[in-house]
């Protein structure tokens, strides 16, 4: 058997084994799950997957690209070159005041969004090991809508930000605390969740029932979720929301990766296994409700933007980061199809995240079933 | 490794279920350096037992000891640096290759800043070799036999270079060679690496065989406990598992051999089993 410091097992298969290092010198056979890189001076090392960033950078650019298009389109359409100019900050100034004023605060909704569906998405499905455990499965996003459509209905209340917020966070505490006997567990938090978004749905579809033919219209408006007519006041408290949330979730990574492979073998790791889960679900609701709220629920993209990222990446669990690109891209992509596909027709945005994430659901679900594992 | 050995010890130790108790005032002794079997009929407490010796489980009274602190109050990264479990039957994310699986196990060694050192990858490679998984190192876990995927499990576990290592129930589900594979796995990690091995087992006679201390319960409380061959008789074995059985010698290891008798089938030899 080759010794593991020797630079005898070199044609390792997968090319896991590597021999070149920054120092000319030749390395250790590497078993780990990427390319190892070490800086000793400052002790620090990691391990990168190269197939990861790659994916990173394509969404990104996708997301990019989308976000452009997005912005040039309109009644005044405005090239692509321009675009890019206008969000530097140069070209002339009808341009400029167009993409500020008009085009930007939409497509910013629509990224920040995305990537705070995405991520939160992927929070959860690590979080709970269950692909289909995403917030606009589990009740987070339909009680946002049902606070919503009441405000809506009922015709009181701060406003559809104010309340899609309170909607998802109310939610998300009864699901935590509903799902709580000693602790929490993955699958509890799925079922009650289910239920819960059950609940919220009956609940909303009777306000809606109940409302006059204006309110249910313009509650049904809100409820596909739409990106039309935004403004910066959605985007601004998103982007604050975003600029917390993100770096707030980037350090329960180390644990979420000892998470996915259940409870005990988690705590036996030294994870502190029900703080995690409880702050990866404050991250993860956090980013939906301010998400719903400037937004609207646009589903599936919370549940199929991490699902779409893994497969990508080739990683056994969804990546965090690729998967708020893939939902971003997802989103902004969808409200270009959603401008065009008809033409002088718009259609909101969130008809199009359902119509192309049903069957990613279907997929899910006919994958789930054949594993015998749904969490 | 033997001298300092980690000594794991429970005191008055009651556990529970909502309203069940299923171990009530239990002390134990684990001996440094050896490897502990623990043997017992199904909801004998066993397994729940172990699970409090590697804080899985909060006593509803008493206390597990580690070298004479008490479980509750170690931090909990520096409890998984000393001591290792090995949940029954875990379940490995979809897709996720041995040598991920394994480098996980690094996770109480490692910082946000510090996720691969060199240690973590020597630790792992040499977890790898032990448990003869290193040429399948980039094999999806959920591809790999139930032998493969066991020793895979055990290879994260032996990773995470604690001297104490609790196993429960580590050859589930594994036809017999990998049984004995896995259990040779684990004999060889106590003699060559010193670890001190606690396990949860159903077979009596790979338990008498691999057993340096056993410990048999029933109803929650320790029955005997010592070597396999001091303590295995026909009337423990009726007396813990309700079985009328012979003992005899193992032609290969000499430790005790448990025969069942059952209905069906009268002791070849001339005198009827003594009963307890």
């Amino acid at each position: 058997m080759a010794t593991p410091d020797g630079p005898t097992r070199l044609a390792a298969p997968g090319g896991r084994s590597r021999l070149a290092s920054s120092d000319g010198r030749a390395r250790v056979a590497s078993f780990a799950a990427g390319v190892p890189f070490r800086l000793p001076r400052i002790a620090v090392s990691g391990v990168l997957r190269p197939r990861l960033l790659l994916v990173c950078a394509a969404l990104a650019a996708t997301a990019f690209l989308a976000f452009c298009q997005g912005v040039a389109m309109g009644d005044v359409h405005i090239p692509i070159p321009d675009v890019v100019r206008a969000l530097f900050g140069t070209g002339d100034g009808g341009t400029l005041l167009i993409v500020r004023e008009f085009r930007l605060p939409r497509a910013l909704t629509g990224l920040l969004a995305g990537f705070a569906f995405g991520l939160s998405g992927a929070l959860f499905q690590t979080m709970t090991r269950n692909p289909l455990a995403s917030p606009d499965m589990i009740g987070i996003t339909q009680g946002a809508g049902t606070a919503v459509v009441a405000g809506i209905v009922l015709g009181f209340g701060p406003g559809d930000q104010v309340l899609g917020m309170a909607g998802a966070l109310v939610t998300a505490l009864l699901v935590y605390a509903l799902a709580w006997r000693r602790g929490t567990t993955g699958y509890r938090i799925v079922l009650v969740g289910v239920g819960l978004a059950w609940m919220c749905t009956s609940l909303t579809d009777f306000l809606i029932a109940r409302g006059g033919r204006f309110e249910a219209q313009a509650a049904i408006g809100w409820l596909v979720g739409n990106l039309n007519g935004r403004a910066w006041s959605h985007v601004e408290p998103l982007a604050i929301a975003t600029a917390v949330l993100v770096p707030a979730a980037l350090p329960l990574g180390r644990w979420t990766r000892t998470l996915q492979l259940g409870d005990d073998v988690a705590r036996g790791l030294g994870t502190p296994v029900q703080y995690t889960r409880f702050a990866l679900m404050i991250v993860g609701v956090g980013l939906v409700a301010f998400g719903t709220a400037s937004a609207g629920p646009l589903v599936f993209v919370a549940l199929a933007a991490p699902q779409i990222a893994q497969r990508l990446a080739g990683t056994p669990w969804p990546p965090p980061i690729a998967s708020g690109l893939a939902g971003a891209a997802a989103v902004l992509s969808a409200d270009v199809v959603a401008r065009v596909i008809v033409p002088g027709t718009e259609l909101p945005v969130g008809v199009v995240t359902g119509a192309c994430g049903a069957p990613v659901l279907l997929w899910l679900l006919v994958r789930a079933n054949r594993a015998g594992s749904g969490g | 490794m033997t001298n300092d050995a980690p000594l794991l010890r429970a005191e008055g130790l009651r556990l529970g279920y909502d309203g069940r108790t299923v171990v009530d005032g239990l002390d134990l002794e684990i001996p440094p350096g050896r490897v502990t079997v623990i043997v017992g009929a199904n909801a004998c407490g066993k397994s729940t037992l172990l699970r409090a010796m590697a804080r899985l489980l909060a006593p509803r009274g008493g206390s597990v000891l580690l070298d004479g602190q008490v479980l509750r109050s170690v931090p909990t990264r520096e409890l998984a640096r000393r001591l290792g479990i090995l949940p029954q039957a875990p379940v490995a994310p979809e897709g996720i290759t041995v040598a991920d699986l394994v480098g996980r196990g690094r996770s109480p060694h490692q910082t946000w800043w510090r996720q691969w050192s060199a240690r973590d990858e020597r630790a792992v490679s040499t977890a790898l070799e032990a448990t003869g998984m290193d040429e399948l190192a980039d094999r999806p876990v959920d591809e790999l036999s139930g032998g493969q995927r066991q020793r895979a499990w055990i290879a994260m576990a032996v990773a995470q270079e604690t001297p104490l290592l609790l196993l429960d129930e580590p050859t589930t589900y594994l036809d017999l060679a990998h049984q004995i594979d896995v259990l040779d796995l684990v004999a060889d990690l106590n003699r060559r690496e010193g670890r001190t091995v606690v396990m949860v087992l159903h077979d009596l006679n790979h338990a008498c065989r691999y057993a340096d201390h056993m410990v048999a319960m029933k109803g929650g409380r320790v029955v005997a406990e010592g070597e396999p061959s001091a303590i295995v008789t026909e009337e423990l074995v009726e007396d813990v598992f309700g079985l009328r059985c012979h003992v005899g010698s193992d032609p290969v290891s000499g430790t005790p051999l448990v025969i069942p008798i059952g209905r069906h089938h009268a002791p070849a030899t001339a005198d009827e089993p003594r009963r307890g």
